[in-house]
C-alpha cells in the first residue's frame, strides 16, 4: 500500500500508474486498429501480422522475464516507425534501384534466375545519375526551399504578433481567440485552399473589391502565380507557428519584464532582450512545423500555382504520375527524403543545445 | 461490461459486411464530366448495383493507378493508345459477349477505326470519341484579334505573335503531353506522330517561345474556367468545351465559347470501357457497360457530354443540334486531317516526359 499523498505534509505529485494507464491505452488502440484490420486487404494483412506477432510474443516474453518496463512504451512508437516509415522506405528504395516497364507493377524485378538456376542481380543506380544529371531536379529542391523559406519568415511575422496578443490576452477572450485559431482546422484543407481560388481569380472577390473602390481598372492576375503559392502555404500553416509560439510565449515570466521596466528598459528593448531571446525555442519549432511541411508541399502549388512554380513535391507526383516513372519516383523520393531530414536534424540539434543551455 | 461492448461491436461490424455482400456494387472509374446527370440514378434503379463513381482528368493517373494494382476499379475508361499497352501489360479481362447483348446496339464502323487499339474488339467498347481542338472565348479574342479575324488554325495558340496578345486574358493546355506535341509538330509541318528527337526538339522549341503567354496547363480546369470568363483560350478536348459553353451560356453572364477543329488537323481519340483482370465485381462490370451500350442511356449521355459515342442504335434519340454540330460530328474533309496515335516504348517515353516537363516548367 501506498501512504496517501495528503497525509504527508507538503503536497506530493500523484503518482500515476502506468501499467493501467499504458493498459487502458493499449485497449483502446487494438480496437481501433482491429476495425481498421478488417478493412485492409488479405496481403497487407498477411504482411502486419508478421511484424505484428513476433513483436507480441516478444512483449509477452519479456513480461515473463522480467525486463524493463520502458520497454514497452518505447515499443509503440518504434513499431510505428518500422511500419509506417521503415517498411516504405526500403519498398521505394527497392523499387528506386528497378527500371521501369509497362508492367504490373511497373518496373523491372530486382533479380532474374537464367535457365542454369544463376540468380543475376539488376539492380542498378541509374535512376540516380539520372537525377543527378538532370538540373531540373536540384532547381525543383532549391526553388522549394526558397518558396518554404519565404513562407516561413512571412508565417513568422504574422504568427508571432498574433500569438503574442493570445498570450497576453486575460483568461476567458485567450481562449476564444485559441479557438478561433484552430477553427479552421474543422473544414477540408482542401476546401480551405479552394475558397482562396474564389478570392484570387479574375472575377474573384478581391479584384471585384478593388475595382469597385476604383484602385484597378483592369482585374489583377493574382491564380497561376507565385504569390498565389505564397498566400495559401502561409495561410495554411499559420496555425502551425502560431501554437508553439503561443505556448512558448504563455510561460513568460511577467516578474522578468517588470524587472526590465524597473531597470529603465523601453518596451522594445525589453522585446528584443528579454522576450524574443526566450521565445526562441517557440520560434525554431514554429518555424520547423511551416518549413518542413511546405518543401514538400504538393496541393496549394497544384492548386494555385502556374506552369512556373516549381516545388519538388509536384515535381515527385509528375514522376510518378505523369511520366509513370516508378522508379524515378522513389530515386527522387529518397534523395527528397535526405535532403528534408538533413535541415530537420540540423533544427533539431539547434533546439536541444538551446535548451541545455536554457 | 466492456467485453459485451466489445462483442456488440463485433455483431455490429458483422452485420454491415454481411450487407454490403449482399447488395452488389460496381465500381467505376471515369473521366470528369463526362456522363449525364441521371445515368447511375437510373442504372441502379434499373439493376439494384450501387454505383460507387470515382473520375481522373488525366490517362497517366489511371494508368499509375492500374499498373499499381488491386485498384479495385470494376470498370475504366482509358483513351485508346493507352488502353493497347496496357491490354499489352495484361492488366485486362477479355469481355463475354454473353453478358453484353446491347454489343448489336454498336456501330461497326467505328468498333473497327477502335479495333486498331485492341484486336478484335476483345477488352474494351467504344465509350466516346472526339477530337482535341482549341475551345475560345469568341468577345475576348474577337476584341485582341480584331472582328475579322478567323480563328480555324493552330496558329491561335502557337504563333508567339497572335498568342502574346492574348496572354492577358488567359490560355491553357491541356497537361497532357500525347495531345499537344503531336498538335505542334503538325503545326511545323512535321509528323504529328514523330518520335524523333530532333523532331520533338522542334517543337519544345516553338512550344518554348509561346511558354510566356500561356496561364496554365491543366486538363480539367479549363472547363469552368472558359464558362465564366477566367481564361479566353484552351486546346481542349471538344466535348468538354462544349459543355464549358453551356455552362456559359445558362449562367448567362455573357460569355460566349466555341470550339474549332483546326485545319491542319487535329488528334481522333476514343475513349473505351475496359474491365480490369482483377476487378472485384467482373459481372457488375458487365452488366454496367451493357448499360451503357443501351439506345437511350447512350442518347442521354452523349445530349449532356457533347461527345458523341458509338452505340449506333442511339443516334435518333440524340438532339439535332448535337447531331448536327459540326464540330461533335465532323464531316468526312474535316476528318481527313485526322491522326490517331500510337502508343510508345518506354525509352520515347521518358524522353517525350522529359521533353513535357521542360514545355510545362521552362528547366
Amino acid at each position: 500500500m501506498s501512504p496517501d499523498p495528503q497525509s504527508q505534509g507538503a503536497p506530493k505529485p500523484r503518482r500515476y500508474k502506468p501499467l493501467t494507464m499504458l493498459a487502458a491505452g493499449l485497449a483502446g488502440l487494438a480496437g481501433a486498429l482491429f476495425v481498421g484490420w478488417l478493412a485492409l486487404p488479405p496481403g497487407l494483412q498477411a504482411a502486419l501480422f508478421l511484424i505484428i506477432a513476433p513483436a507480441f510474443v516478444y512483449f509477452l516474453i519479456s513480461r515473463r522475464m522480467g525486463w524493463s518496463d520502458r520497454w514497452m512504451v518505447i515499443a509503440i512508437p518504434l513499431l510505428w516507425f518500422f511500419v509506417f516509415f521503415l517498411v516504405p522506405f526500403f519498398v521505394l528504395g527497392r523499387i528506386s534501384l528497378a527500371e521501369t516497364m509497362i508492367a504490373r507493377p511497373p518496373y523491372s524485378p530486382l533479380w532474374e534466375t537464367d535457365r542454369d538456376g544463376n540468380l543475376e542481380i539488376i539492380a542498378s543506380l541509374e535512376n540516380y545519375r539520372f537525377i543527378l544529371g538532370d538540373a531540373l531536379y536540384l532547381n525543383a529542391y532549391l526553388s522549394s526551399i526558397k518558396v518554404a523559406f519565404i513562407s516561413t519568415i512571412f508565417a513568422l511575422l504574422l504568427g508571432y504578433p498574433i500569438a503574442y496578443y493570445i498570450a497576453r490576452s486575460p483568461e476567458p477572450r485567450r481562449s476564444i481567440l485559441l479557438l478561433l485559431v484552430i477553427l479552421p482546422f474543422w473544414t477540408s484543407f482542401l476546401l480551405r485552399v479552394y475558397a482562396w481560388i474564389g478570392f484570387l481569380r479574375r472575377e474573384g472577390v478581391i479584384n471585384n473589391v478593388l475595382m469597385w473602390l476604383g484602385v484597378i481598372d483592369e482585374p489583377l492576375v493574382m491564380m497561376q502565380t507565385d504569390f498565389a503559392v505564397y498566400i495559401g502555404i502561409v495561410y495554411t500553416y499559420l496555425p502551425f507557428m502560431i501554437l508553439p509560439l503561443y505556448a512558448n510565449l504563455v510561460k513568460l515570466d511577467d516578474a522578468l519584464l517588470e524587472a526590465a521596466s524597473d531597470l529603465g528598459a523601453r518596451p522594445s528593448v525589453t522585446f528584443l532582450t528579454v522576450t524574443l531571446p526566450l521565445s526562441m525555442p517557440g520560434i525554431i519549432a514554429g518555424s520547423m512545423l511551416v518549413f518542413i511541411p511546405a518543401i514538400g508541399e504538393y496541393v496549394i502549388p497544384a492548386l494555385l500555382g502556374g506552369p512556373d512554380t516549381l516545388m519538388i513535391g509536384r515535381t515527385l507526383w509528375d514522376e510518378f504520375f505523369s511520366a509513370r516513372d516508378w522508379p524515378v519516383a522513389s530515386a527522387v523520393a529518397i534523395v527528397m527524403l535526405f535532403l528534408v531530414v538533413a535541415p530537420t536534424m540540423w533544427l533539431q540539434s539547434v533546439q536541444n543545445r538551446q535548451e541545455e543551455r536554457d | 461490461m466492456r467485453t459485451m461492448l466489445t462483442t456488440t461491436a463485433l455483431v455490429a461490424l458483422a452485420s454491415t459486411t454481411g450487407l454490403a455482400q449482399a447488395q452488389q456494387v460496381v465500381n467505376v472509374y471515369n473521366w470528369s464530366d463526362y456522363i449525364a446527370e441521371e445515368t447511375l440514378e437510373q442504372f441502379t434503379a434499373e439493376t439494384g448495383i450501387t454505383v460507387n463513381y470515382d473520375v481522373y482528368d488525366s490517362n497517366d493517373t489511371l494508368e499509375a493507378r492500374m499498373l499499381g494494382g488491386s485498384s479495385g476499379f470494376d470498370v475504366v475508361v482509358p483513351t485508346g493508345n493507352y488502353l493497347q499497352r496496357q491490354i499489352a501489360a495484361g492488366i485486362y479481362q477479355p469481355l463475354n459477349r454473353e453478358l453484353l447483348p446491347n454489343w448489336s446496339n454498336l456501330d461497326e464502323h467505328l468498333m473497327g477505326l477502335a479495333s486498331s487499339f485492341d484486336e478484335g474488339n476483345e477488352h474494351a467498347v467504344v465509350y466516346m470519341w472526339g477530337t482535341t481542338g482549341i475551345g475560345y472565348n469568341t468577345a475576348a479574342v474577337a476584341e485582341r484579334l480584331g472582328e475579322d479575324y478567323v480563328v480555324d488554325s493552330w496558329s491561335l495558340v502557337f504563333d508567339p505573335e497572335i498568342a502574346s496578345q492574348l496572354a492577358d486574358c488567359g490560355i491553357a493546355f491541356l497537361d497532357d503531353h500525347t495531345e499537344i506535341l503531336p498538335a505542334a509538330l503538325r503545326y511545323l509541318g512535321l509528323d504529328p506522330l514523330s518520335t524523333d528527337e530532333a523532331d520533338l526538339e522542334q517543337a519544345v522549341a516553338m512550344l518554348d517561345t509561346i511558354r510566356p503567354s500561356l496561364r496554365y496547363f491543366h486538363s480539367s480546369q479549363y472547363i469552368s474556367d472558359l464558362a465564366n470568363g477566367e481564361i479566353c483560350v484552351a486546346v481542349g478536348w471538344s466535348g468538354d468545351v462544349l459543355q464549358a459553353a453551356a455552362r456559359a451560356e445558362e449562367a448567362g453572364t455573357g460569355v460566349e465559347v466555341a470550339y474549332v477543329i483546326p485545319k491542319e488537323g487535329a488528334n481522333l481519340w476514343f475513349d473505351m470501357m475496359a474491365i480490369p483482370a482483377d476487378a472485384p465485381n467482373p459481372e457488375a462490370a458487365h452488366a454496367f457497360i451493357n448499360f451503357m451500350m443501351d439506345a437511350h442511356v447512350a442518347a442521354a449521355n452523349t445530349n449532356y457530354v457533347a461527345y458523341p459515342n458509338a452505340v449506333a442504335a442511339s443516334n435518333e434519340f440524340i438532339d439535332e443540334e448535337v447531331l448536327n454540330d459540326p464540330t461533335i460530328y465532323p464531316p468526312a474533309e474535316t476528318q481527313a486531317n485526322f491522326w490517331t496515335l500510337r502508343p510508345h516504348d518506354s525509352r520515347t517515353d521518358r524522353l517525350i516526359t522529359r521533353l513535357w516537363t521542360r514545355v510545362r516548367t521552362g528547366q
